[in-house]
């Protein structure tokens, strides 16, 4: 019986501390909102973060849209090819980007990528006393280090995912009219009138601004929230990348279906 | 890093971040002068709409010139009260004709323009008056049935 | 009318839910004095700073700064306080993203108007009282320990505080850096006609400049006195720490059974 018991009490635990969690970062999120009056005085700290999180994965965004949009040209082709719809290829690279590749696989890298680096230098600020000091001298940490990176998050994300988006539908253009040989008119014509600004183009950037928001704030929590120690700090950032991915990929499906039904 | 170049890569980065923006707008989506331009309203009235829905292209001779705003229903009337929005560049006589058709055999519906001869251009508020309902697959099957049954007794 | 002791602990208890860290502790830090906390490690003394600061509140009891009860302040409240409190960390927690010289500058920066010819003209200035004025421009991740510290030190009294409290100063230093900080805490103190809290354990060091000593032990104060009072104190638990004995109220064995029962008896491990 022993063992069932432990297995129950653990799970128990592990839902109500989750759940803890998550309260702990909502009550984070409303402390920087409360205070991003604060934080846009000091716009300049905005603007140093925007290049540390969103300049700084460019290379990341760009190389891998790139391949992503290839991979989609290539793959996309062949199967069309069997309905005879190979020109049809532009639709299928440019809707699959701006609806939910675009969006959720710029998340992903931004979490991985500049997440656990906020993740990191947070919990080390905190380690190190950092944020106490600056409390003792009656500033306030989350005015001045946190919501400048919630900001630059929020604004990097929406401007990565657009950037990917495009390079993608160049990566797919580039194998598809180039290399495989369809026609060029018929892959912009086509992409053209198929896919609408409002429906895909404007869902998309409100998806990668929802995300923006989520990993934002998982990486600033688990680095608020690390343990002051070496382990402690290094499985914060393990913590964000999976905290975020989880929480990307469920929020795009509470918000594919909710666009899909209006 | 100082102060001026991070303002510069900033900037860079937002500049760019809009250009693809713009870029994917217009180039990949269908936001052309067409949607930013100016339009008027006119209003159409159908039996049957079949599949037409907002947003759904309004074309004369296959050329888009406006779209459908949105599509209502009257209760004095019992019709189908559908608002285009036709771009101010291309004006439409008062008699001109709006049809439901379909792209290609099973594709999505539209409405199609056929300019009529009057001197009269129609403007903002005004309704179009020559009408034709979309083509119902139930519809075409009756009347091909009863055609068929009006035939036999040639024999 | 200027309080005679500018921070005043009164019937102070604060722990977590299995222990009480401090139990009815009254203490008092006179104007213009270097008060010393000492005790041995985990007793507190650092939380007592904290308290003093408004970072934690007590379970009950107040204590009060200028006259003004910590835990009851608001928001504007405690950015008053501690606009008159300097802190100087345990390891300096200096931001590792600013230079030396910026460092020093933050508080200036952050709490007055001041132009930037002004601002550099204060910020060497402190940065000389504590000998540091040449490395202004080096980065803070590219000092020494004990040179870290001193700037941590020169940023804590940039604007001049009434309270300066020192976190475990000594921690880890050499002995030359020891004698400079210990130094530092009399001058500066006197000089800015501050008064001076130190944490520590170091009983050489505070008794060398502290007016007034207090021990902690078991969540109590279990003395307090002048270094000379106390050097010449019978009771055990001072006498202990004052001599660095080995074994003594504080005891050198953790809790366990008795020794012979371990090694004899078969035990699970």
């Amino acid at each position: 019986m022993n063992p069932i018991f432990k297995t129950l009490s653990s799970l128990g635990n592990q839902v109500t501390s989750r759940i803890w969690r998550l309260g702990s970062a909502t009550r984070l999120f409303l402390l920087i909102l409360i205070y991003s009056g604060e934080s846009f005085r000091r716009i300049h700290l905005t603007i140093r973060e925007i290049y540390f999180t969103g300049v700084m994965s460019l290379i990341i965004i760009i190389v891998s849209a790139f391949f992503v949009g290839m991979v989609l040209g290539l793959q996309g082709y062949y199967t069309l090819q069997k309905y005879g719809s190979s020109e049809s290829i532009g639709v299928l690279v440019a809707l699959s980007l701006l609806r939910e590749l675009g969006p959720v696989v710029t998340a992903l890298l931004f979490a991985g990528r500049a997440g656990t680096a906020i993740t990191a230098e947070i919990g080390l600020m905190k380690a190190t006393e950092q944020l106490s000091a600056m409390e003792m001298m009656a500033v306030s940490p989350i005015a001045r280090i946190i919501g400048p990176r919630f900001w630059a998050g929020v604004i990097s994300m929406p401007i990565l995912a657009s950037i990917f988006s495009m390079v993608g539908v160049m990566g797919g253009y580039l194998v598809a009219v180039p290399i495989i040989g369809v026609d060029h008119g018929a892959f912009w014509s086509q992409m053209n009138v198929n896919v609408d600004f409002r429906f895909d183009v404007i869902n998309g950037l409100i998806k990668s601004f929802v995300f923006g928001v989520a990993c934002t704030i998982i990486a600033l929590y688990e680095g608020f929230d690390a343990p002051p120690t070496a382990e402690g700090v290094s499985r914060a950032t393990t913590r964000t990348v999976v905290t975020s991915s989880l929480t990307v990929l469920g929020l795009d499906f509470i918000l594919t279906s909710f666009m899909i039904a209006h | 890093m100082d102060k001026t170049t991070l303002d510069i890569w900033v900037g860079l980065f937002v500049a760019i971040g809009i250009a693809a923006l713009m870029g994917l707008a217009t180039k990949v989506g269908n936001l052309t002068s067409n949607t930013l331009g100016e339009t008027y309203a006119v209003t159409a009235n159908y039996e049957n709409i079949g599949g037409l829905k907002p947003r759904a292209p309004v074309k004369s001779s296959g050329v888009v010139v406006g779209s459908i705003d949105n599509i209502k229903f009257d209760t004095k009337t019992y019709q189908a009260v559908v608002t285009l929005k036709i771009d101010k560049r291309y004006p439409f006589p008062k008699d001109t004709f709006a049809n439901i058709y379909t792209s290609g055999l099973l594709g999505e519906q539209y409405i199609s323009l056929e300019a009529g001869g009057d001197d009269q251009f129609l403007k903002e508020g005004d309704r179009i008056s020559k009408t034709q309902d979309a083509v119902v697959l139930e519809k075409l099957i009756s009347q091909f049935l009863y055609n068929k049954a009006t035939e036999e007794p040639k024999k | 009318m200027t309080q005679k002791n500018i921070v005043e602990i009164e019937k102070l208890s604060f722990g977590y839910d299995n222990r009480m860290l401090h139990k009815d502790i009254n203490m008092v830090f006179p104007r213009g004095k270097v008060t010393a906390i000492m005790g041995g490690s985990g007793c507190g003394k650092t939380t007592i700073l904290r308290l003093i600061g408004g970072q934690i509140k007590p379970k009950s009891g107040h204590v009060k700064v200028d006259d003004k009860i910590v835990h009851k302040q608001d928001r504007q409240g405690i950015y008053e306080l501690r606009r008159k409190m300097g802190m100087l960390f345990q390891h300096g927690a200096l931001f590792t993203d600013l230079s030396v010289f910026d460092n020093v500058a933050f508080p200036i920066r952050e709490h007055t108007k001041l132009p930037e010819s002004m601002i550099r003209d204060l910020v060497l200035m402190k940065l000389n009282a504590v000998g540091l004025r040449g490395a202004h421009k080096l980065m803070s991740t590219e000092l020494s320990g004990g040179m870290a510290r001193r700037v941590a030190l020169a940023r804590a009294i940039a604007l001049d505080p009434d309270i300066i409290m020192y976190d475990e100063p000594f921690a880890g230093l050499d002995p030359i850096s020891m004698a400079v900080i210990c130094d530092l805490i009399r001058t500066l103190n006197d000089a800015l006609g501050a008064t001076s809290i130190i944490v520590t354990h170091d009983v050489e060091e505070a008794f060398s400049f502290a007016d007034y000593i207090y021990f902690i032990a078991d969540g109590v104060v279990a003395a307090e006195g002048t270094p000379k009072e106390l050097s010449k104190s019978k009771l055990p638990f001072v006498h202990q720490f004052v001599h660095g004995e080995k074994d003594g109220p504080v005891p050198f064995h953790y809790n366990a059974p008795s020794y012979k029962k371990d090694i004899y008896e078969p035990v699970e491990l």
